[in-house]
């Protein structure tokens, strides 16, 4: 089945499909960094300046990274499933993460945001937490992409 | 779901894992470029840890799943040219990548040494963090990792 798909893919999804990968993967570095450099521990005198890096992280690459991966993600489907109602479950599983997990990057984006600004510690995990559950919903959606449950 | 799906599922999580990692190190690089200061390089090691763990697993993951769904999807072979190029060119990005992770690795080793020694600036630590040659062999290894990526996309004469 797998093979059957990736032989029969028009060489016209390919653009798109490179371009929701590629943003899907800087997405996955950018949210690992931000989780683990906010939950690390590190001297007191790197703090503030860890909280920095987690914060420009979201918002550099991060943020155009989510971008970048959901207009590919759109092209792909306005191509592979046209107007179709009834969507495969491995659809709505990258629907589901991809809305709650901009949901997530946005609170985490704002939260990390703060705690830069007003040295805040507890706000700055807070992100990193909030980063960390947006990531897990994410690696389950690569796991759907693949594995691709009907 | 057959087991096919589930090797290409863990071949992709694989390739996440490695092309995350790249992106993490470029992050970690860009922030770091240029620093004197000892204790800012010593504050990622946390970060390049998982990083480098990352990269193990990634690096494995791929080849390991990615040969192994060569061999069992029907119209793919080993020895099909793209597939060949891929594994050619993961082979050059697992050296070039140990070679940059050697060079980040003693640079954040003397970091370290130095900042228990409390030498809080030093120029060397500037150097290895700057246009070095740890910096070129990064650079080269997320390139050819981006033409793996293509390769794997565009299956060229599959």
């Amino acid at each position: 089945m797998t093979g059957l798909l990736a032989a029969i893919r028009p060489d016209s999804w390919n653009f798109p499909l490179f371009i929701h990968v590629l943003g899907a993967m800087l997405l996955v570095g950018a949210a690992t960094t931000a989780v683990v450099t906010s939950l690390a521990t590190v001297g007191a005198s790197e703090r503030d300046r860890m909280r920095r890096f987690t914060f420009r992280s979201l918002l550099l690459v991060g943020l155009p990274a989510y971008i970048v991966m959901r207009i590919g993600a759109e092209w792909m489907y306005s191509k592979e499933f046209g107007d179709t109602d009834d969507d495969p479950a491995w659809i709505a599983i990258g629907y589901i993460t991809a809305d709650i997990g901009a949901v997530l990057l946005l609170i985490a984006l704002v939260t990390a945001g703060i705690a830069s600004w007003k040295s805040k510690s507890g706000l700055g995990k807070a992100a990193g937490l909030i980063t960390a559950i947006a990531l897990i919903g994410w690696i389950v959606a690569v796991w759907a992409m693949g594995a691709k449950p009907d | 779901m057959e087991l096919n799906d589930w090797i290409l599922a863990l071949h992709l999580l694989a390739a996440f894992a490695l092309v995350g990692a790249e992106v993490i190190f470029s992050i970690q690089i860009a922030s770091l470029w240029g620093t004197e200061s000892t204790a800012r390089v010593t504050s990622f090691v946390t970060l390049s840890r998982v990083a480098t763990a990352m990269v193990i697993a990634g690096t494995l993951g791929t080849i390991v799943f990615g040969v192994w769904l060569a061999i069992s999807i029907d119209g793919y072979e080993v020895w099909d040219g793209w597939i060949i190029a891929a594994i050619v060119l993961w082979a050059i990005a697992s050296e070039l990548g140990r070679r940059a992770g050697d060079e980040y690795a003693s640079a954040a080793t003397r970091a370290g040494e130095l900042a228990a020694a409390g030498t809080e600036s030093s120029p060397e630590v500037a150097a290895a963090f700057g246009a070095s040659r740890g910096f070129w062999l990064h650079v080269a290894t997320s390139v050819v990792v981006l033409v793996i990526l293509v390769i794997m996309i565009w299956k060229p004469g599959a």
